[in-house]
């Protein structure tokens, strides 16, 4: 892990001062992968409470403000209910598969986290083929809601797996190709260039038209490829009951539902690195500052979780056909021209750069 | 520490392959393929080549496990088991595999390999160079060869799904 903040180079260089060079390094693996669950295990939490506030304020209630302050501690008291809860199943179910299902949708999760880049240097794991390998990893998850709506033996959450098996298969394209489009630009696919190379402007403004049009398909795409309104068909309640995760109770719930706050809290972190400058400031207002970065990181993509919510209650649902109809009629046809676009774009030298 | 993860993932890729053949429940053979697949990845992770690794996880593990995912949700019920083959296949099978395993061990410790002091990652640079490139040792016609195949097989697909469909209207 590069890491410049000074606190994490001290137990850094304390670490591997008491011990031998395997021991250390092992032990600084399971420390960054424990602060990393619980960081986001907290954070999973709180984007639930954020999005049951911004609910409430969008349909003119108050929402959850008892426990705590202002309702923050609505959610810790949620989860600490899951898990106190009992794990139930179905009958004839095949509990292999069953129990495996939610640790692939939040294990490909938790792993995609690892190489965005929270601020200056601090960044889990720098992958040179970092933007691919975000692709490569959330191309898992979709296993394990086929699996879970499989394994329950039950209808319902059979035909909402294989609904998002489809959606998420076709939006994924879409995701890959607005992602692509901006590496035209970059010429890395590495997460920690890529914010390099916007010292000279925001990708969205170095890349103006093209840039803009591949950021609405990526918010679209993005919006479809975690479940969410409108294109939640995979648990459309007056349909299917809960979806694939109906049979699920307690912890093993929570898991599904945990994953799909860090998945969308994902794509908003991926397209503030891609689109809006990672933890650059804007202007370098506060270049001088660098340890401000995690602020001006999280606060951008805060403002897209926001967006996200925001589509959520704004957009009544999609139909299957017309989801499908999106992507391959409409989505895909304009994604290729703007790539040609973009790369006429780069030919010619008409970014704007200051 | 290399070795024992290398050992780690060598026995993972070992039993799950073994799993997936000896498994009678069908989508769950198909998971332990996915963990094999998985596993061969790691082992790209571990000698550095990226490139191939992230490869490996979205063509196999994200694209090929799916759609055979979605093959088996199709026409497999959860009840189903696949039946147990009859004793003289199984030997014939066995001894085949056998076979196959001997004349792979027999290459591998009859070729005298080298090993190649170099720690350079290969870039996605070099690979798209290469790639697109038409001297000497590029790889532009195979490329081509296979875009061309692709096309093909799109429009045979295409023509498949709507075949039905079309002698209906004309």
């Amino acid at each position: 892990m590069r890491v410049s903040l000074g606190i994490t180079t001290n137990i850094h260089n304390w670490l591997f001062s008491t011990m031998n060079v395997t021991m250390a390094s092992l032990v600084e693996m399971v420390l960054i992968a424990l602060i990393y669950l619980t960081v986001f295990a907290v954070l999973g939490l709180f984007l639930v409470l954020l999005e049951r506030r911004v609910a409430a304020w969008f349909q003119l209630r108050i929402g959850p403000n008892r426990v705590g302050f202002q309702g923050l501690l609505q959610t810790m008291a949620d989860a600490l209910k899951l898990v106190s809860k009992e794990l139930t199943g179905t009958t004839r179910a095949d509990m292999f598969l069953y129990n495996l299902a939610p640790y692939f949708v939040i294990i490909s999760a938790l792993m995609a986290l690892a190489v965005i880049p929270f601020s200056y240097e601090f960044q889990a794991f720098d992958i040179n083929i970092g933007v691919f390998f975000l692709i490569a990893v959330s191309s898992v998850g979709v296993i394990g809601i086929l699996l879970a709506g499989w394994s329950s033996n039950n209808k319902f959450a059979m035909i909402g797996a294989m609904r998002s098996g489809v959606q998420t298969i076709s939006y994924e394209l879409s995701i890959g190709l607005s992602l692509l489009t901006m590496i035209l630009l970059t010429g890395s696919l590495q997460l920690s260039e890529i914010v390099e190379v916007q010292k000279n402007g925001w990708l969205i403004v170095q890349g103006h038209i093209p840039a803009v049009i591949a950021f609405m398909i990526y918010m679209i795409a993005g919006t479809a490829e975690t479940n969410r309104a409108p294109f939640d068909m995979v648990e459309a309640e007056s349909e299917l009951g809960a979806g694939f995760h109906t049979e699920y109770s307690g912890m093993k719930f929570a898991y599904f539902f945990l994953a799909e706050f860090i998945n969308m809290f994902l794509i908003a972190a991926i397209a503030t690195t891609i689109f809006f400058g990672g933890w650059l400031s804007p202007f370098g207002i506060t270049e001088s500052l660098p340890w401000l970065g995690i602020f001006w990181f999280l606060l951008k993509t805060f403002v897209l979780v926001f967006l996200m919510m925001w589509f959520r209650w704004t957009f009544p649902r999609l139909r299957v056909d017309q989801l499908l109809t999106l992507e391959w009629k409409y989505l895909l046809p304009i994604n290729l021209v703007n790539i040609v676009l973009m790369a006429l774009l780069v030919w010619s030298d008409l970014t704007i750069k200051f | 520490m290399e070795r024992i993860l290398f050992y780690s993932i060598a026995i993972i890729v070992i039993v799950f392959a073994l799993a997936s053949v000896a498994s009678r429940k069908m989508l769950r053979s198909v998971i332990y393929l996915l963990f094999v697949l998985c596993g061969i990845a790691g082992l790209y992770f571990m000698i550095d080549y990226n490139f191939l690794a992230a490869i490996q996880l979205t063509v196999y593990a994200g694209g090929i496990v799916v759609l055979i995912i979605f093959s088996v949700l199709l026409v497999h019920h959860i009840e189903l088991e696949l039946e147990i083959a009859k004793f003289p296949k199984q030997i014939a099978t066995g001894l085949l595999c056998l076979s196959g395993l001997g004349v792979f061990l027999y290459t591998l410790y009859s070729y005298d390999f080298h090993v190649i002091e170099n720690n350079m990652t290969t870039t996605t640079q070099s690979i798209g160079e290469k790639l697109l490139s038409y001297e000497a040792g590029g790889f532009i016609l195979p490329f081509e060869v296979v875009s061309v195949l692709l096309l093909a097989v799109m429009i045979g697909a295409i023509v498949l799904a709507k075949g039905k469909q079309k002698s209906k209207t004309n």
